[in-house]
């Protein structure tokens, strides 16, 4: 490119840099503060997806980064515009996904003076984002973009967002792209391990009897899943993932043991408790994934391999640590990582995995029921071997989705972990699948958190957006529901749903959809909804008081888990 | 145990509320904090005391270089250095005990800025603990008025830690690596 100049607006200078940074798909919804920069969108290849709530924008953003590994861009205006993506921007930045958000502001010279449709949005943004910036010039308008974009994407990445005042994008000067490259005195996102720290993990690794990786989100936003796998493999070491590691190694490779945590595989945490050396990958011991601390894998010395030194010793205190990024570390153990076979200890894993397997509700015969793991299992089994990616929500379903959809690809789980936010779903898979437009993309949602969200509706239909959506209605808030019949009596205090009729809804919208009430009916729901050229919505009526099991209750010990009660399989015994 | 930070920040508008949003965010006390310029035009310097044990200490190092802005964070803590609380102290004193006052006052250096018929005002800098004996000394006397600038900080000797200038800064891309030991 050179450094050619010329004299743009602040708003042309906004779009002229994104595009050179290679965005191609911004999510927004626009507004008085933020009206110069869309007027200059007509100068810009870049394609802008009209979402129908800011929140809307800053999930699909958030989709966008997570099914690619890119930034994913929201535009708002100032005002009720940026506060409306505060949701969006917490939930980014605990799962820690790159998206920049662009907010207009209210001329420089109003800026604190309560003017019409003016917050402090960089004030209110600043505990969840990893950066923000409010520039009232023309001049800023390109270094900010590019080390804003920068900064969300490099080490542990996260949200970033820029307020911009009306006047800087009314203003002219000269853009210099090159110029703009960013130059930042403080900021080290890449650091890396002393030396010794590689002789005494891999001393300890050969020591160990009884290893388990914790295999998290970190694996993807590194690109290590295959570094991931050889280590196991080579140390053959089994592998328990956390909800956001779900898909970085296949689910059917022989060390990967599924899920930990809460509502994890028995077996899993059962092994992660009996241990002798947890190796956390890209994880950081999320109160989720520990319970108890006190009780924590009590036998195991614990190493942390992680980017950000802040999380080391955070909840769960460590014997090593090795802070940095992830496929560096272990591009650098594999050569020296001791060859292992370990039959014992996979054996004893196979043995409390045993047990587990027959409480399955899959292995119940169809009684008239429609169980949400029977919609999942399905919809596994349809789409398994494609490219698909579920974007599911919060609550039960998710649950029910990270047990009973078996990930084998990186990137095909998108969903909101660390925060929980419901109505992430929708939005969230519009975004996956315009930056993956070659996949299949399936929504599953619970009732509850569907309605959060569900005007974006419109936008999948507007902007002629495929994805499929699964509604698992089981008439209740059901994972609010549960917590009540387990802590509360019973009591389901404004937990059930009166619903309206999602078909007919969905429908309304120009969303070709259907009810399906009945096992039989769940494989031709999802075949007809694969075979449809647009959008389609299923609404799944499953049964409406079925629990996730099994449970660790919060502040429980981690093996102290509530288990199907066994009289739904004959042959289970519970303890 | 108390901890001191000192702390080298770009000289940008809100990082002052950057640094305090993330001690108020992740719970940490602040005991004293205090910032001003330094012979850099574009950094400025904090130095921040907190209650912390060791291994808070270290993640308070690690969540304040999470800012995009800090450009150095130096635990100075049982290091050698110079700690300076400078206060101003208006104490009650009478025709009686003024010449007690002022004889406090000498001892302590302390700087006397004003004498009014029922107060005299002083200025005391030191370590904390100076000012704070020389306030337990002064208490019977009445304190009407007490402010404290809360501690700066320097490591003793010629070594200082070196913080990057603008004009030394190559783009972002170029990737520089940080050596960080952890064993614990």
């Amino acid at each position: 490119m050179g450094s050619e100049k010329q004299v743009l607006t602040g708003a042309r200078i906004l779009w002229e840099c994104l595009e050179r940074e290679g965005v191609k798909t911004v999510f927004g919804y626009p507004g008085g503060a933020i009206l110069p920069a869309y007027d200059a969108l007509q100068h810009s290849s870049i394609r802008h997806i009209l979402v129908r709530h800011e929140q809307g924008a800053t999930h699909m953003a958030d989709g966008y980064a997570r099914a690619t590994g890119g930034v994913g861009v929201a535009v708002a205006t100032s005002g009720p515009g940026a506060t409306n993506m505060v949701t969006g921007i917490a939930t980014a930045m605990l799962d820690s996904s790159p998206i920049l958000c662009i907010t207009g502001q209210v001329g420089s010279k109003l800026l604190g003076s309560d003017a019409f449709q003016e917050t402090d949005i960089t004030g209110v943004t600043l505990p969840i984002t990893k950066h923000n910036y409010l520039v009232t010039r023309p001049e800023d308008i390109a270094p900010a973009v590019r080390e804003a974009l920068y900064v969300a994407k490099s080490g542990r990445p996260g949200p970033v967002l820029i307020d911009i005042t009306k006047d800087a994008q009314q203003g002219s000067c000269e853009f210099d792209f090159e110029r703009a490259a960013p130059k930042m005195r403080g900021y080290r996102p890449d650091l890396s391990p002393a030396n010794d720290a590689y002789d005494k993990a891999l001393a300890m690794i050969a020591a160990a009897k009884k290893p388990v990786i914790l295999a998290g989100h970190g694996i993807a936003v590194s690109g290590a899943e295959r570094e991931v796998q050889a280590f196991a493999e080579r140390a053959c070491i089994p592998v328990a993932m956390t909800l956001l590691g779900l898909g970085h190694m296949p689910a059917s490779h022989v060390l990967n043991m599924g899920m930990m945590g809460m509502h994890g595989e028995a077996w899993v945490n059962k092994a992660i408790q009996e241990a002798d050396l947890l190796l956390a990958l890209g994880m950081r011991f999320d109160d989720r994934v520990t319970g108890n601390l006190k009780s924590y894998a009590p036998n195991a010395k614990k190493i942390h391999v992680e980017i950000d030194p802040a999380e080391i010793n955070k909840n769960v205190k460590v014997d090593l640590a090795l802070v940095g990024d992830l496929r560096k570390i272990l591009l650098e153990m594999l050569p020296r990582v001791q060859p292992a076979s370990r039959t014992e200890w996979i054996e004893r894993i196979h043995q409390l995995k045993g047990d587990t397997a027959v409480r399955d509700i899959q292995n119940l015969p169809d009684n008239g029921h429609l169980y949400a793991a029977h919609v999942i299992n399905d919809l596994w089994h349809e789409t398994r071997g494609r490219d698909a990616i579920v974007v599911t929500d919060v609550g039960q379903h998710q649950m029910w989705e990270a047990q009973y959809y078996k990930h084998e690809n990186p990137r095909s789980l998108i969903t909101s972990g660390g925060l929980g936010t419901m109505g992430f779903a929708l939005p969230a898979a519009v975004g996956a699948k315009v930056a993956r437009p070659d996949a299949e993309v399936w929504v599953v949602a619970g009732d509850g958190g569907f309605q959060m969200t569900m005007a974006e509706m419109a936008t999948i239909v507007q902007e002629n957006v495929k994805v499929n959506i699964a509604i698992i209605n089981n008439g209740f808030l059901g994972m609010v529901r549960q917590w009540q019949e387990f802590f509360y009596e019973r009591n389901y205090e404004a937990t059930p749903l009166l619903n309206p009729n999602f078909a007919m809804l969905a429908q309304a919208y120009g969303i070709k959809s259907q009810a399906v009430k009945h096992r039989a009916d769940v494989v031709p729901a999802v075949r007809a909804a694969r075979a449809h050229e647009g959008p389609v919505l299923i609404d799944f009526q499953v049964e409406q008081e079925d629990t996730v099991y099994p449970m660790v209750a919060a502040g429980a010990a981690l093996h102290d888990m509530i288990r199907r009660p066994s009289p739904i399989v004959e042959t289970a015994e519970d303890e | 145990m108390l901890h001191t930070f000192v702390v080298y920040v770009e000289n940008k508008p809100g990082v002052l509320s950057r640094v305090v949003s993330l001690f108020r965010r992740r719970a940490f006390n602040i005991d004293s904090l205090t910032v001003g310029r330094t012979e850099k035009d574009d950094v400025s310097r904090m130095t921040i005391v907190t209650e912390a044990d060791p291994d808070q200490a270290r993640r308070i190092v690690a969540n304040i270089y999470k800012l995009v802005n800090v450009l150095l964070v130096d635990d100075i803590t049982g290091q050698p250095a110079l700690l300076r609380d400078l206060s101003l102290i208006k104490v009650g004193a009478t025709q009686e005990t003024r010449s007690q006052v002022l004889d406090l006052a000498h001892v302590f250096k302390a700087r006397v800025l004003d004498i009014a018929t029922e107060s005299i005002t002083v200025e005391l800098t030191g370590g904390e603990e100076k000012v704070d004996r020389f306030l337990e000394l002064l208490n019977p006397y009445g304190l009407l008025e007490v402010v404290r600038t809360g501690i700066v900080a320097m490591r003793r000797g010629a070594k200082s830690p070196t913080v990057a200038s603008k004009a030394e800064l190559t783009p972002a891309s170029a990737e520089q690596s940080d050596s960080v030991s952890h064993s614990v």
